[in-house]
């Protein structure tokens, strides 16, 4: 049955590709995060327009899979002159589809924040901009932070989905290796233990960003 | 027509939440450096009339105007708000402390107080920190200047908003319901604030309060709001010993049988 020699030879090889997992997977949660601030206090803009095209923009690309999203970007794109190797179709298409996830749980957390905030603000002040940036968005990080975790392990579980584009991540070497040896078990096997590993190391860092953040300036309520 | 015109004038203000009018045709004059207290009933639009002065509300009509600087401009039915720079003009003359502190909860202390003086005013970090311990010793919390709120009781918290709003030096201070959510005992430390900060002159202060004895002995006057109007309007001793109005005498009656 399972050949452990075998899956020790081809374990080099599935590592080599998990970097490329790895990388494509924290590039785009690391995008993801910054677009979704944009997108986020756009959709909460004073400008009925702007929030609504925002929230449009969101919405349509959340309610489309992002296998979808993929073999446009990949397959339609160059029909109108727009050719992107297979790595930069995964991120932007990643960063993007994750990027409008993140914008509602940076909506959600903004939304968390006491109205008081913006009275004191105000009462001080305070521009707009800077109470966005020096006491509004402190005060979102530490919540969101969990959703956010979420997210990433998430992403990680997707990324074979770029090897119907032909990056040459994980899943696409054990297809390939697969194909090449009739055997299937080892290869899936292995690519499955080190989705695991990576994902528990993801969960990992989560906690450990929870923890940082958290120990400074909240406490248990009395 | 009086000499000098009152330093912060409502006329005809009337402003409304959807159908309900919490502000009905409002008259209210405070010469510069009187003590205002502000009492009535829940949701007789006494917070209102100062969140309206911070900016915070908007109006349906009538004017406001603190010294030469119209907030709002109109008359019985209508209002124009004032233009950006107007507004963010009038709102650096006041200061205002909320009911519930309003501290921002990841600064300690010492950058609550100091962070719209570097913000706003452009102090450098060091003249902000200079002066935000100074305040801390006036609140009587110098030893809290790197305490975080979480880890103050409701009276240093609001001690620590008191001389957040004091940093910016105003000339108006708005206290809305100050000791309204704090515990008993811990009442008479933030009283002792304000008595403290007032005594030192030159600021004009707006409270709305449930402190009958406080607005009493601290007041210069005493307005009593029912309604959204001002039902009666009198110094503290004839306001408290004998009020004109029947809602007046029915209110106080309630408070002082409670």
């Amino acid at each position: 049955m399972f050949d452990f020699t075998f899956a020790l030879s081809i374990l080099p090889k599935l590592a080599a590709a998990s970097l490329t997992t790895l990388c494509v997977t924290f590039a785009s949660f690391f995008l993801a995060l910054v677009l979704g601030v944009p997108l986020a206090l756009l959709r909460r803009s004073k400008w009925p327009i702007l929030s609504r095209i925002t929230t449009l923009i969101v919405d349509f690309v959340r309610c489309t899979p992002v296998l979808v999203q993929l073999f446009f970007l990949y397959f339609a794109l160059p029909g109108f002159g727009v050719r992107l190797s297979p790595i930069a179709t995964g991120l932007i298409a990643f960063s993007l589809h994750y990027g409008c996830y993140m914008s509602e749980i940076y909506r959600a957390g903004l939304e968390a924040v006491a109205r008081g905030q913006w009275d004191a603000c105000v009462a001080l002040s305070i521009s707009r901009m800077d109470a966005y940036r020096s006491i509004i968005l402190p005060q979102v990080i530490q919540p969101i932070i969990p959703a956010a975790g979420n997210y990433l392990v998430h992403m990680f579980k997707e990324t074979p989905l770029l090897a119907s584009i032909s990056v040459i991540e994980m899943m696409f070497v054990s297809a390939e290796i697969g194909a090449d040896t009739f055997r299937y078990l080892e290869p899936i096997t292995v690519c499955g233990l080190l989705f695991l590993l990576m994902s528990l190391g993801a969960a990992g860092l989560i906690r450990a960003a929870e923890r940082l953040y958290g120990r400074r300036w909240r406490r248990a309520w009395r | 027509m009086e000499v000098t015109a009152p330093f912060i004038s409502f006329a005809s203000v009337t402003k409304r939440f959807a159908e309900r009018t919490v502000i009905k045709a409002l008259h209210l004059d405070i010469p510069r450096g009187e003590k205002l207290a502000i009492i009535g009933p829940s949701g007789s639009g006494k917070s209102t009339i100062l969140r309206v002065l911070m900016t915070l509300e908007s109006i349906e009509a009538g004017s406001v105007r603190v010294g030469d600087q119209f907030l709002w401009r109109g008359d019985a039915h209508t209002s124009r708000k004032a233009d950006d720079k107007t507004t963010a003009s009038v709102r650096r003359r006041i200061g205002m402390v909320f009911q519930q502190f309003n501290l921002f909860p990841h600064m300690t202390a010492l950058q609550n107080i100091s962070a719209a003086p570097i913000k706003v005013l452009g102090k450098s970090k060091d003249a902000a920190y200079a002066q935000a311990h100074d305040l801390l010793a006036k609140v009587g919390l110098s030893d809290k200047a790197d305490a975080y709120p979480a880890f103050l009781s409701g009276g240093q918290q609001q001690r620590v908003a008191i001389a957040r709003a004091l940093a910016m030096n105003p000339e108006i201070l708005l206290l809305d319901e100050v000791t309204s959510a704090l515990d008993p005992e811990l009442v008479g430390e933030v009283l002792n604030v304000i008595r403290l900060i007032a005594s030192e002159g030159g600021l004009t202060i707006l409270m709305v309060t449930h402190q009958m004895g406080f607005a009493r002995e601290f007041a210069d006057r005493v307005c009593f709001i029912d309604g959204g109007e001002v039902v009666e309007d009198a110094a503290p001793a004839q306001f408290f010993d004998s009020p004109s109005n029947r809602r007046t005498r029915d209110f106080l009656r309630a408070v002082f049988s409670a």
